[in-house]
């Protein structure tokens, strides 16, 4: 975007910064290429116009703490970085920092069964380690639709959620331990594998930091046995409130499944023309829901989900019969976000939490606002935790068009609040929505925020720009000399 | 663009308010619960204040899974409320108030089961150093909605702010529950039999093993037991020795041979209780120096629980 014209190509040995990385890592893992920069430069957010430094490659802890050392001598930013899957901006680089890969750091280095923990390095793919898991009869819980590309370093920092987590927890209950470099380039263990490691939950206060308190150069996650059996069942629904309804129904009566996810009828259209899962394309509303257990127990729970729905208003219950058969469900939900492409060229993936009982009401004002701003909206969510993902599709090369998109997206963030609820469920506040913040929160609790983040890092280098809005965040704002484009204002 | 209406989280109860003025923004203040743990991290500074926190279950929904819970409300009137519907949380029950026991930190016996307290703490409204009162967190089981305060807060024995106010994630209270017990028996094999027991205890000889679940599922449990052991029913744990520790469950398993005294291991957890108390655990100077930020910038004037450490 621009950025080739605008600036012309670093002379690696010249520029001293680069040549002090160049003196702590090998030559070929800093790159200061125009396209690694551009590449750098943006996530799998829509927000656009960040400017990248130079790029590091680390492939060790030392080198991460090198690395920290080179940009205190420059008085120079960092920003961590993993597969760059986030879509909240929080891995855009403002003001030319370094630019910080975990790429390199990707092995799996210890599964302890002793202590249920897997050591890993931040870079290591979340679907990986599920996979490595597997015959041990074990894996990680937080699975993120993106898992088969997203790190553990970034689920880490953005305390990432996915379908499975309405049983297990998000991503935080299944950290023990993280080993950080802190901007001063100290080494850090937060938390450890004892039962309640003793002090203030340092562990806790690192996840969901978004890269602002520090880089996480080892962590130790959780391992969470493979359940003896799993029901998979897909009801579809005439409306979409009798889908939201039936979810709250289901937890209400003391069922809390592995999973419960709802799909609008257009996305379910789109995900059956993608991956012919056998779908059904006249449903207003389809609930995958899965629960597991025991074989007795699972039947049991699959059996009064069942009666909930049908009581709820399920047209139509399907009970996977075999693994393929619900892998193949899953595939569709999975595939969602894929299957849009086919639609549109660009989409903008919201991420709000309401109330389970607030459910069908914001659904309703979901399709109104997108209606009134004459955008198409699609809906897949985890509705067992109250987390809406509305899509909005649209085409950025119309002119005015992404204006339309964020002016739909500030109202269902604030129809969201309004109900109740908050502005992210797992993706972050990043760049995306910081400037919402003190809606929800008081000038005292964003002020208290950031006392939290200043006991990490009092100088405000890591990842600047981040989350609390400017006039928050300490230094910040002298760090940055650009703003990226499309964020609201 | 519309004006926000205002959400569930920018409310604030009068009775907060008032207390937040009880606590001023000047001399040193502490907040006694049902004094159960009184005496964890060290001993309280005379000259501080000794306040109680304010007290009663705001708002139950048992369809969100939450509870809205004053800190002064006592941990047994809480679990009144939600047994009433079915739920509980992961409070452990000795006697105390809920602000003492999200304080503490500490995990129930049965944690395999109810979960980690400090994963039950969705929103924490504390009243600061400054004397204001202030929220981290929202009232929704799923939120990364900025920096977690919750987690802060939670086991920071209130050296950070006085707790006011949380909301708990809340779970159903399981169909049917058992404790069985045997003697001689590999604990860790016990461990292995059952796919997710609820607590699993040993003290070198006799194993504690609760079930919870589907009375189905329990039976076939008790089945899978029986072929290591003979099991039979017992009422619940046994009485625990005095002194808690927290160690790694490795660590926890190899208790019973290198203490004296009696000595009883939740397998799994890495929690133990002895009759003698735990040595000290040290940290690090990486791990001292933040904390020792964390309580400066939260409590620039040291006026929070004064005399007492998270690292005693
Ligand atoms: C199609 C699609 C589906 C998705 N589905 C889900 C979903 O179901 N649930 C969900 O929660 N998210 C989802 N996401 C969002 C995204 O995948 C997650 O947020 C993921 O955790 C980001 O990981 P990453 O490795 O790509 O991190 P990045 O995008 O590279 O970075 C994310 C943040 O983490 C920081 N960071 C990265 N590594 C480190 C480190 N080692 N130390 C400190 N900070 C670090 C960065 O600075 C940044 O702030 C989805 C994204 C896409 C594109």
């Amino acid at each position: 975007m621009g950025l080739l014209r605008r600036h012309r190509r670093p002379q690696p040995k010249i520029d001293p910064l680069v040549a002090d990385l160049c003196g702590v890592l090998s030559d070929d893992r800093v790159r200061v290429d125009g396209a690694e920069r551009a590449l750098m430069a943006r996530d799998a957010s829509v927000f656009r116009g960040g400017v990248a430094g130079p790029t590091c490659f680390p492939t060790s802890t030392a080198e991460v703490q090198a690395i920290m050392r080179v940009a205190e001598l420059h008085g120079a930013a960092v920003v961590p970085r993993g597969a760059g899957t986030g879509l909240a901006g929080g891995a855009i680089p403002l003001g030319a920092p370094i630019v910080v890969s975990t790429g390199r750091m990707n092995r799996i280095l210890d599964v302890d069964l002793v202590n249920r923990v897997a050591w890993v390095e931040p870079g290591v793919i979340n679907l990986d380690l599920s996979r490595h898991l597997q015959p041990m009869g074990f894996h990680f819980a937080p699975d993120p639709s993106s898992q088969a590309v997203c790190t553990l370093g970034g689920n880490v920092a953005n305390n990432s959620g996915g379908p499975h987590c309405l049983a297990y927890g998000v991503t935080d209950a299944h950290i023990a331990a993280i080993e950080v470099v802190l901007i001063d380039g100290s080494v850090i263990m937060l938390g450890g594998l004892e039962a309640e490691p003793v002090g203030y939950d340092l562990r806790g206060a690192f996840v969901g930091g978004e890269g602002t308190l520090g880089i996480a150069t080892r962590i130790a996650v959780r391992l969470t046995p493979n359940p003896p059996a799993v029901r998979t069942l897909l009801l579809s629904f005439d409306t979409v409130r009798a889908a939201a309804e039936t979810v709250s129904a289901v937890i209400a009566a003391g069922i809390v499944p592995a999973a419960l996810e709802v799909m609008d009828q257009r996305i379910t259209v789109a995900v059956e023309n993608f991956v012919g899962a056998g779908y059904p394309t006249d449903a207003a509303a389809v609930l995958l829901a899965e629960v597991e257990g025991s074989p007795a127990g699972a039947d049991i729970d699959a059996e009064r989900l069942e009666t909930i729905g049908r009581a709820n208003g399920a047209t139509r219950v399907r009970r996977a019969e075999s693994e393929e058969e619900s892998a193949l469900l899953w595939k569709g939900r999975k595939t969602a976000f894929g299957a849009i492409a086919q639609l549109a060229p660009d989409y903008y993936l919201h991420d709000t939490v309401v109330p389970r009982a607030a459910l069908a009401d914001v659904l309703e004002q979901v399709y109104e606002i997108a209606e009134r701003h004459d955008v198409v909206v699609m809906n897949v969510f985890h509705a067992g935790d109250g987390n809406l993902h509305p899509l909005l599709l649209f085409d950025a090369r119309i002119p005015g068009t992404l204006d339309r998109v964020h002016a739909a997206g500030a109202e269902i963030l604030r129809a969201s609040l309004a109900a109740g609820g908050v502005l992210s469920g797992e993706h972050g506040i990043g760049v995306e929505k910081q400037r919402f913040m003190g809606e929800l929160f008081t000038d005292a609790d964003l002020d208290h925020q950031n006392r939290l983040r200043r006991a990490f890092d009092p100088v405000c280098r890591a990842n600047p720009g981040k989350v609390l809005p400017t006039g928050h965040s300490c230094a910040d704002i002298q760090a940055l000399r650009a703003v990226p484009t499309g964020v609201w204002g | 663009m519309d004006a926000v209406e205002e959400s569930t989280l920018t409310i604030v109860d009068p009775v907060l308010l008032a207390f937040a003025d009880e606590v001023g923004a000047s001399g040193p203040v502490a907040v006694a619960g049902g004094r159960t743990r009184w005496d964890v991290g060290g001993s309280l500074d005379p000259e501080a204040r000794v306040l109680s926190a304010p007290s009663g279950v705001v708002a139950h929904q048992p369809s969100e899974m939450t509870v809205q819970v004053r800190a002064g409300t006592t941990v047994a009137e809480l679990d009144a409320e939600l047994a009433a519907h079915g739920q509980r949380t992961a409070l452990p029950d000795r006697g105390g108030t809920v602000g003492g026991a999200v304080a503490v930190g500490e995990n129930p016996v049965d944690v395999l089961a109810r979960g980690r307290l400090r994963d039950a703490v969705l929103q924490v409204r504390y009243v600061s150093a400054e004397g204001e009162l202030v929220t981290g967190g929202g009232p929704v089981v799923k939120n990364v909605t900025g920096y977690n305060l919750p987690k802060l807060m939670t086991g920071s024995l209130g050296t950070l702010g006085v707790l006011a106010e949380f909301v708990l994630r809340t779970n159903p209270v399981p169909p049917a529950s058992r404790w069985l017990s045997a003697e001689g028996v590999d604990p860790t094999l016990v461990f292995g039999a059952v796919h997710r027991p609820a607590a699993v205890l040993w003290d070198g000889l006799t194993t504690w093993v609760q079930l919870e679940g589907h009375g189905v599922d329990i039976d076939a449990d008790a089945v899978a037991l029986g072929r290591l052991s003979s099991f039979t029913e017992v009422a619940g744990p046994p009485a625990m020795p005095d002194h808690r520790w927290s160690l790694t469950p490795a660590e926890a398993l190899d208790l019973p041979a290198h203490v004296d005294g009696d000595v009883v291991v939740a397998l799994g957890v890495g929690l133990a209780w002895a009759s003698q108390p735990q040595p000290p655990r040290p940290v690090t100077p990486e791990v001292a120096a933040v904390s020792a930020r964390m309580k400066e910038n939260f409590d620039p004037t040291g006026r929070l629980n004064p005399g007492r450490s998270v690292f005693a």
